[in-house]
């Protein structure tokens, strides 16, 4: 008898225990507005990441195609992977002296791992992380990008 | 008619299963070789390797900044501990004082990685057990704390918010008010977590009693964190060697002395509650300050060996150095939780049904690129 009675005793209370969750699942199940889903491909017009967001690397340029980076590669050295690789080249200025310019600034994003140190590191803040995260391609190749755009130029100091 | 079947070969013979390195329960690429008797396992052997990527190794060629980004890598739910007992073991070594700023926004930042993990983990192991349900209900959660963690370090999962000597970037203007949302929410939806899978009847008939560890064999075995805990094991590296602001709040050290998956379990979820108590006394606190020190571009250590240790979500995560002096270290070993508590394996799963097993290694909550490194 007392086996019966421990039997049912176990039944009755799985199932309530079982009930207790449906009733949570219930719940949402006739609240739909407080369940919150991302539409990500449909919303991508409005979609806006993070400021701080680590999308790749970029180079900002101005509106005289002038970024700020002096090729120190400081960057180049900091990076922990060999993603970037600065390739400098001598210009012959006006007054004879020779000076360091950037020729192309080369960013393997398939090497990748956004640790942040290169934007950290670099003295002139010529580099920063853009929002963009849709990185997929069909080539690798093209994961090899140029950052500095072509025909660019350093941008002079400003005297403060 | 019973005298055949007790005959049978199959019945008689050990019969060898693999499971894994491709298996879902296995959480990654982990190869157990179970050798079994009928349905009840007799022995169960951990293959490890398939995700080795020598990061060790790596690290000898590596500065110290760069190899923060590295132990991400390891166990990529709690990255930022990981993070920071590089840091710790840097500034300790270089005997640098950071700013009570950087040590509280730490620990705020460990405790919502901590809870992160424990609800992913929530997720998994209800799935692990046949309960998709819990994913969602975890997962709506957790996107919570990554949000907080995108818009203060940039990225949701691998942060490498830690540098040498502070932070990247000082905590964004909206954390404190995101981070004090979300403990008021998250109090409202804990107690979901229990009505759901914590008083289920298959729940409770799967893990009661399964996977049994003794307290004697978690330390052993150096069973740690949660599951270590669950065996009576007083192993919380937060609450005995107190780093960052860990010794100025309260908490309990959940504390089971039984050791089966079910307590495993509840250790999980009661941490998750000691971890809100540590972020609400922390959040309205944080001191002003700078949010790093500045430190020398190259860091070179004094020759020696060091050693730092901090409570990662699932047990004690740890760091050694050897240095030479030179910019890069000479050698570098990461005691990593999960390889540890892999190794009780054997221990917990034999003499229990193979269906067992998936619940006894979701309960011990494996990480393997840990296991690897």
């Amino acid at each position: 008898m007392n086996a019966i009675i421990n039997y049912l005793k176990e039944l009755f209370g799985g199932i309530k225990t079982l009930l207790t969750g449906m009733k949570v699942t219930g719940y949402y199940f006739v609240h739909p507005r407080q369940i919150i889903t991302q539409q990500y491909p449909e919303n991508r017009k409005t979609l806006k990441m993070f400021d701080r967001f680590k999308g790749e690397v970029s180079m900002p340029h101005d509106e005289n195609n002038q970024h700020k980076c002096t090729a120190c590669s400081i960057c180049e050295i900091n990076c922990p992977n060999g993603s970037i690789e600065v390739i400098s080249k001598q210009v012959e200025k006006e007054d004879g002296k020779k000076k360091k310019e950037l020729d192309t600034y080369i960013y393997k994003l398939s090497m990748c791992t956004f640790c942040g140190i290169c934007i950290k590191v670099c003295p002139q803040d010529a580099i920063v992380f853009s929002q963009g995260f849709e990185h997929a391609v069909f080539n690798r190749e093209k994961l090899i990008k140029t950052l500095n755009k072509p025909g660019s130029s350093l941008k002079e100091k400003v005297k403060e | 008619m019973e005298n055949i079947i007790t005959n049978n070969s199959i019945q008689q013979e050990e019969y060898i299963v693999n499971m894994g390195p491709q298996h879902p329960s296995t959480h990654g690429v982990l190869r157990l070789k179970i050798s079994l008797k009928g349905e009840t396992v007799e022995n169960i052997e951990p293959h490890c390797g398939y995700i080795h990527r020598g990061i060790e190794k790596m690290c000898e060629r590596l500065t110290y900044q760069q190899i923060i980004h590295l132990t991400d890598r390891l166990d990529y739910l709690s990255a930022h501990t990981n993070n920071e007992a590089v840091c710790l073991l840097v500034e300790n070594a270089l005997q640098i004082e950071v700013p009570e700023r950087v040590k509280y926004i730490r620990t705020i930042l460990d405790e919502l990685t901590r809870l992160a993990s424990h609800q992913l983990w929530w997720c998994a192991f209800g799935m692990d057990l046949g309960a998709l349900t819990t994913y969602f209900y975890g997962l709506r959660d957790r996107e919570k704390i990554l949000d907080i963690f995108e818009e203060t370090t940039g990225a949701r999962l691998l942060q490498s918010f830690n540098v040498p000597g502070g932070l990247m970037n000082d905590i964004h203007p909206n954390f404190i008010g995101r981070v004090k949302e979300f403990i008021t929410y998250f109090r409202k939806k804990l107690p979901e977590y229990d009505e759901l899978l914590t008083g289920n009847v298959i729940l409770k008939e799967r893990t009661t009693d399964i996977g049994l560890l003794t307290l004697e064999e978690a330390i052993n075995y150096g069973v740690t964190g949660p599951s270590g805990r669950a065996s009576g094991f007083a192993c919380d590296v937060r609450k005995h060697h107190p780093y960052s602001a860990y010794d100025k709040v309260e908490f309990k050290e959940i504390l089971y002395t039984k050791g089966d998956s079910f307590h495993r379990y509840k250790a999980r979820v009661e941490e998750m509650w000691e971890s809100m108590k540590i972020l609400e006394q922390l959040i309205d606190n944080i001191p002003e300050g700078d949010y790093a020190v500045k430190m020398k571009p190259i860091i070179k250590l004094p020759e020696g060996e060091y050693y730092q240790r901090v409570e990662a979500a699932r047990g004690e995560f740890g760091v050694y150095v050897l240095s030479t002096g030179e910019k890069y270290p000479y050698r570098v070993k990461f005691r990593s939780p999960n390889f540890s508590n892999l190794s009780a394996i054997n221990k917990l799963g034999a003499g229990h049904k193979i269906a067992d097993l998936v619940a006894i290694g979701g309960s011990l909550d494996l990480v393997i690129p840990d296991i690897d490194r």
